[in-house]
């Protein structure tokens, strides 16, 4: 459960590549009594600045997938007629289960009439909490390919919610994914404030809006930062009104530079080389860490208008 | 043949990619959107409607009167669509990802269906072309079957009228990319040189490689202030993977802002036509098809 003592930040865009990871890395810099996750789970990114030294990993064991056990079975056709997502294939009365397609859900292995199917739990990906030069990272890793993305992302929110607890810590910054699909509705879970990182394009508009009805849907308050807002000043501007109209404060905007690639190729946060970007993400950190998030009541007429 | 425009890493320039192939494909195709929960093809290209479809998935929504109050239907439910609380049985539709197992176990059949909608497909002419897009519903967590209905159409589409496809993937190496992986004849991964998109590319060669599927590589933003070393970086991964690479697109801010506000690269100029020309080419080439004239 959310402690509402915690300050959680979960950091999002909608299109991808918009440059949540590196921004976030940044403000891990500057953050003090901060717990770190990476929830981006299907290609993380955040452990390449960081540099994380594992204290712990740990199995991550998402869903089950049915398997026939093909002495018991006889060819009765059940689970075929039961599964839902075609999951179950025939060939010369031989059936078999396409794990690819299989959701997990179990009911052929509950109502097989010979109890021939087995349902064992399988192995998702790895889970860590590592130490870094900026503080506690809470990251896991989910095997190319696999599923159960959102319950990795609760399990690691969790995780990260205890160490803080443990530390004594008051803040969670959280690294999301791109898109408004179930990792991203996990990461939202229980967050005090969706950071999101916009690019001044009509793609990144329109991506924003529909994460931002998410956000609005879970009474989740939305603070924007403009990142590379030079490339389109136009566009910067329509993102500037968009926030004004529906009450989105704007922490910042950060300009197209050489310098955040630098950076990322020493495997540095932005703000560990001085420069303008640096600068520019310490006044960010100081508009997060002053912002009182609105009674959720005043949240729902601000955020009332939802894109289609 | 079918065509997906993927990448491990979003941003990359899939949407870049898919709309300039499109500008220059010497054939008639369709052009399919597959990023499903964020869709932007529609920007760059101006799609004539013509219909919508909406893509539901089929929940318990009541429980009658006939119930027993058995609990058997939340016993099987794995999704915590179903609870009990005392006696009444009380549904979380939300949570529900349609498998259907408490309407097979309720043997009161006291459960009634509805249905919860998940998305839409939009279907269009583009000219000579045709053009196919699904969407999430905001708030929708489930993106799998939007795509398998999505190309369920497409293969009526196809049926009707044998054409290339050029597909828009969702990013990532999760079930979304999969899905897609799964119902195309050959896929590009769009290959962002900076070390994220490194990362997220070697990530997606790891995903897509046991597919059994024709692979190429396009290197997006090439040259890009403050990189360096980026670009080969990625190039020596694709040789030491035998990973064919089609052609690189140089990082430009031109570019940068011609994209921004919904513009197709190779309309900027001759130079960036032949570009995406040579490119699609040599895709066709390394996709094992003989050039079209």
């Amino acid at each position: 459960m959310p402690n509402p003592q915690l300050k959680e930040i979960v950091v999002i865009s909608g299109k991808g590549g918009t440059g949540k990871t590196s921004i976030t890395c940044a403000l891990a810099h500057l953050a003090k009594n901060t717990v770190f996750c990476d929830l981006d789970v299907d290609v993380p990114d955040m452990h390449i600045i960081l540099d994380p030294k594992p204290q712990k990993t740990e199995a991550f064991m998402g869903g089950n997938k049915a398997i026939i056990q093909q002495e018991l079975c006889v060819a009765c056709g059940t689970c075929q007629e039961l599964c839902h997502f075609a999951a179950i294939t025939e060939d010369a009365g031989r059936f078999t289960v396409d794990h690819a397609l299989c959701e997990g859900c179990g009911v052929c292995f509950a109502l097989c009439p010979q109890k021939a199917i087995s349902f064992p739990e399988a192995l998702c990906g790895h889970w860590s909490v590592s130490d870094t030069r900026f503080g506690p990272f809470v990251h896991a890793l989910l095997k190319p390919g696999e599923e159960n993305s959102g319950k990795l992302v609760s399990l690691l929110k969790k995780e990260a919610r205890a160490l803080a607890k443990e530390l004594g810590y008051t803040t969670l910054l959280c690294d999301g994914s791109p898109g408004i699909g179930c990792p991203v509705v996990s990461s939202l879970a229980g967050a005090s404030l969706a950071l999101a990182v916009v690019e001044p394009s009509l793609s990144g508009q329109h991506d924003f809006q529909r994460v931002a009805g998410v956000c609005a849907h879970f009474q989740i308050p939305v603070a924007v930062i403009i990142n590379r807002y030079d490339l389109n000043c136009q566009g910067s501007e329509a993102l500037e009104a968009l926030c004004q109209k529906e009450g989105y404060p704007l922490f910042g905007k950060i300009p197209f530079s050489p310098e955040l690639q630098e950076a990322s190729q020493k495997g540095l946060a932005i703000t560990e080389l001085k420069g303008t970007l640096a600068d520019n993400l310490a006044q960010i950190w100081e508009r997060i860490e002053r912002f009182q998030p609105r009674a959720r009541s005043q949240l729902r007429s601000l955020q009332a208008t939802r894109p289609s | 043949m079918r065509i997906a425009i993927a990448s491990g890493k979003g941003g990359a320039g899939k949407t870049m990619l898919t709309a300039s192939l499109h500008s220059i494909w010497p054939v008639r195709h369709i052009l399919a959107d597959c990023d499903v929960e964020a869709p932007n093809l529609q920007f760059f290209v101006q799609p004539k409607r013509q219909k919508s479809i909406p893509v539901t998935l089929e929940i318990p929504e009541k429980v009658t009167e006939a119930c027993n109050h058995c609990g058997k239907c939340r016993e099987i439910c794995r999704y915590g669509a179903i609870a009990q609380f005392g006696k009444k049985i009380t549904l979380f539709s939300d949570m529900c990802h349609g498998c259907g197992g408490c309407f097979a176990v309720c043997a009161a059949h006291a459960l009634e269906k509805g249905q919860r909608t998940l998305g839409q497909l939009e279907i269009a002419s583009l000219g000579k072309n045709a053009y196919i897009a699904g969407s999430t519903r905001i708030g929708e967590v489930m993106t799998p079957p939007v795509l398998r209905k999505l190309f369920a159409e497409l293969a009526q589409m196809l049926a009707q009228d044998e054409r290339d496809v050029l597909i828009d993937c969702p990013p990532g190496v999760s079930c979304p990319a999969v899905t897609v992986a799964r119902n195309v004849d050959a896929m590009v991964l769009v290959a962002d040189p900076t070390p994220f998109g490194y990362a997220d590319f070697c990530l997606a060669f790891e995903a897509f490689r046991s597919l059994d599927l024709p692979l190429a590589c396009v290197l997006n933003r090439s040259e890009m202030p403050g990189n360096a070393g980026g670009d080969s970086k990625l190039l020596n991964f694709c040789a030491d993977q035998g990973i064919p690479v089609a052609g690189q697109i140089p990082f430009s801010r031109e570019a940068a802002l011609t994209l921004a506000q919904g513009g197709l690269l190779p309309e900027l100029s001759l130079a960036w036509r032949t570009r995406f020309e040579t490119i699609g080419a040599s895709l066709l080439q390394i996709f094992g098809e003989v050039p079209h004239a």
